[in-house]
């Protein structure tokens, strides 16, 4: 097995940007903290974006509430060769402020009150996506940093995080919009014929279902934003070669379950049919055994043994809890060598679980211990 | 650990959420072995287009019909539903505009995910309108045709706005046909036929959002059923050397004297990796334990589930439907 080695690169100074993904509940945003603490303490100027921390973790690196902006880190007992920054990204600020930045006062105005668009900045599926990329581009751009740590979006597939933004510019600067919102222009003769009747009774469809008016608001959102932007899907394809560039790195983290493995999995293909680069696989939470050369079968029946004569309880527990460890570690070994033989190139590194949650800066140093192999 | 309440019994439509990587698809699989339990008939829905029904009983991925995967105990059956707002919104066009043909060629086009993506909450109208359909179905005999249906809800952090057709339609047209169905929807999802169900973890995280989902979902007005704690990981030391261990005192000499007695001779490393293990164990069953007490803040009934080393199979779904059993789920 191919180990990954994190040290040499978060030493690496060729290192610039480090993006952690994997399907919801794998640990992403603790590992992406985690990360960053190490580079900081090793003399890297870095910042984390996490995208929804639990508010233990996000109180760990002094985030009080989401304020879009990085902040440095400043905790009693933290004094890093480098510099730590944290911030949370508000979905909603950061499409505000590209609204801002890119239009005009009124034409701001105009498009920040549109319905239509406070139905898409704020519980658009895939917004957050878009806009965990549109943040990551302006991190980049700013250049205030050596190296930058993005966590991703809780969703159930990792690919989402690559697929959202285009799924979403695809909604939004398609045909149909263009359609729908202008069918004086659109309905050209051409198109019509391809489409047919059908189309002239979906759109009758669609307004009766969504409404004349979410249409219309459609449509006039879309066409400010066109005029902004260029379109988002220009915008969508900027970002996502940022993330093909040289300097940038997926950290794949998955737990060892088939479920978390099999969309690591997915991911892995996906990146490697895309030619992003793939640092490695992060099998977090893992239990290895710590007395590797006692047999569970050997402490089971020695365990039977003190329970039938009923002396030294204490000893039989630890048996019969050593045999449950060499259980879960012989399944989690098990798990991962699948999932290394589908990927003999993809480098791994196991993580063994704190035993409990992690909600401050030491653990976040332990973790960051465990994942480079210490 | 509580039991399943005479209100829970009386529920037809079971969501199920729960943060992720809690084992969500799993407990409602296991839920709808045990409701089935005893001759009666359920069917088991999903509706994120993940085909995890599918992957958890073993077969090729669930074709947009109710199809039987399983059979339980006392000539009970399990029939399973993957929902997809495409084909439901098709099939709703097709009903109400007659839209057979043209359907499928706005499908190739991606009209559909178009218009899905357009109203947000289009897409949840369309899914929840689906399970409404299901639960109220009536056979020839004039009778339900399922005695209960389990949902495979979106996560806790989605789920409430899921749930919240009446939100959602707010988005929507307000007239016409799925102005109505979505009204019947609203109505048995507040109604005492429905009950939401948590699926958590004893990790503080994990309670955290489940007990922020219960204050939510009582916040929507919608009824929070049972807590069903997952992967319950058996205590193998005595409650009192718990915190003890947990500090990371472990009585070597006493160990050591006990494994001496069981004839095994362990050498000094292996004997420190024992007691890092039972150390270790201890930490985790005492935050079990600190999990459980905050857990007890929700008020519901609260079932546990044993964590399973060897992983979940089809064989282990029943095992976990067994627990459910004894714990008075019918």
């Amino acid at each position: 097995m191919n180990r990954l080695d994190f040290d040499p690169l978060l030493d690496d100074l060729n290192t610039r940007v480090l993006v952690c993904c994997g399907s919801g509940g794998v640990g992403k945003t603790t590992t992406a903290a985690a990360l960053a603490v190490r580079a900081a303490e090793r003399g890297r100027r870095v910042v984390v974006l996490t995208i929804d921390p639990a508010r233990r973790l996000a109180q760990s690196l002094g985030l009080r509430e989401l304020d879009n902006h990085p902040r440095e880190v400043v905790v009693d007992g933290f004094e890093p060769k480098g510099e730590l920054f944290a911030m949370m990204l508000d979905m909603r600020r950061t499409f505000d402020d590209m609204v801002l930045t890119h239009a005009g006062r009124d034409r701001a105005d105009q498009i920040l009150s549109n319905p239509f668009y406070q139905t898409i900045s704020s519980s658009f599926s895939g917004t957050q996506e878009y806009m965990a990329m549109e943040k990551l581009g302006q991190l980049v751009a700013q250049d205030e940093w050596d190296l930058i740590i993005v966590d991703t979006p809780p969703s159930r597939s990792a690919l989402d995080f690559l697929d959202a933004p285009q799924r979403l510019s695809t909604v939004l600067d398609g045909r149909f919009i263009r359609m729908l919102s202008a069918p004086a222009r659109a309905s050209g003769r051409g198109l019509l014929k391809i489409v047919g009747t059908g189309f002239s009774l979906f759109t009758r469809a669609v307004s009766t279902i969504v409404g004349g008016q979410l249409l219309q608001d459609a449509s006039t959102f879309v066409q400010a934003f066109d005029s902004m932007f260029g379109g988002f899907r220009e915008r969508a394809q900027r970002t996502y070669e940022l993330l093909r560039s040289p300097g940038t790195g997926f950290v794949v983290v998955a737990a060892a379950e088939p479920d978390a493995l099999r969309e690591a999995s997915y991911f892995v293909e996906r990146l490697s049919a895309e030619n992003m680069p793939l640092c490695g696989l992060v099998a977090n939470r893992t239990h290895p055994v710590l007395a590797a050369d006692l047999p569970a079968a050997k402490a089971l029946a020695a365990a039977d043994d003190l329970d039938r004569s009923g002396e030294a309880p204490l000893a039989a527990a630890v048996l019969r809890l050593h045999a449950d460890r060499v259980a879960v570690a012989d399944r989690e070994k098990r798990l991962l060598a699948r999932f290394t033989r589908a990927h003999p190139g993809v480098a791994l590194v196991g993580v063994p679980a704190l035993p409990a949650d992690v909600h401050d800066l030491d653990g976040l140093r332990e973790i960051g211990r465990r994942l480079a192999g210490e | 650990m509580t039991s399943w309440t005479e209100e829970l019994t009386r529920a037809r439509l079971h969501v199920v959420s729960g943060k992720g990587g809690t084992g969500k698809t799993t407990v409602a699989a296991a839920l709808a072995l045990a409701l089935a339990t005893g001759g009666r008939r359920v069917l088991l829905v999903e509706v994120e287009g993940r085909q995890g029904i599918a992957q958890l009983f073993d077969r090729a991925p669930l074709p947009y019909s109710e199809e039987r995967i399983a059979s339980a105990p006392g000539g009970g059956e399990v029939h399973a539903l993957a929902v997809d707002a495409e084909a439901a919104l098709l099939e709703y066009l097709a009903m109400f505009y007659n839209l057979g043909f043209a359907g499928r060629t706005l499908r190739k086009m991606g009209a559909i995910e178009f218009a899905t993506t357009l109203a947000p909450g289009l897409r949840d109208v369309l899914l929840t309108g689906k399970v409404k359909e299901c639960v109220n179905r009536t056979g020839p005999d004039g009778r339900h045709l399922y005695d209960a249906v389990v949902l495979d809800a979106p996560p806790t952090g989605r789920v409430v706005k899921f749930l919240d057709v009446t939100k959602a339609m707010a988005d929507l047209a307000k007239v016409g046909p799925i102005k109505g169905q979505s009204e019947g929807v609203v109505r048995l999802l507040h109604s005492g036929d429905t009950a939401v169900h948590l699926v958590a973890l004893l990790e503080e995280m994990p309670v955290r959002e489940t007990l922020d989902a219960v204050a939510e979902l009582d916040g929507a007005d919608l009824r929070p059923g049972a807590v069903l704690v997952n992967r319950v990981q058996p205590t193998r030391l005595p409650a009192r050397s718990v915190p003890v261990a947990a500090e990371g005192r472990v009585d070597e000499a006493r160990v050591l004297a006990g494994l001496k007695t069981a004839g095994l001779d362990l050498d000094e490393f292996t004997l420190e990796g024992l007691v890092d293990e039972t150390v270790e164990h201890a930490v985790r069953v005492q935050s079990q334990q600190e999990a459980k007490e905050l857990l007890g803040e929700s008020d519901l009934p609260t079932l546990e589930l044993p964590d399973l080393t060897d992983g979940v199979d089809v064989a282990a779904l029943y095992e976990l439907a067994e627990v459910l059993v004894a714990a008075g789920v019918r």
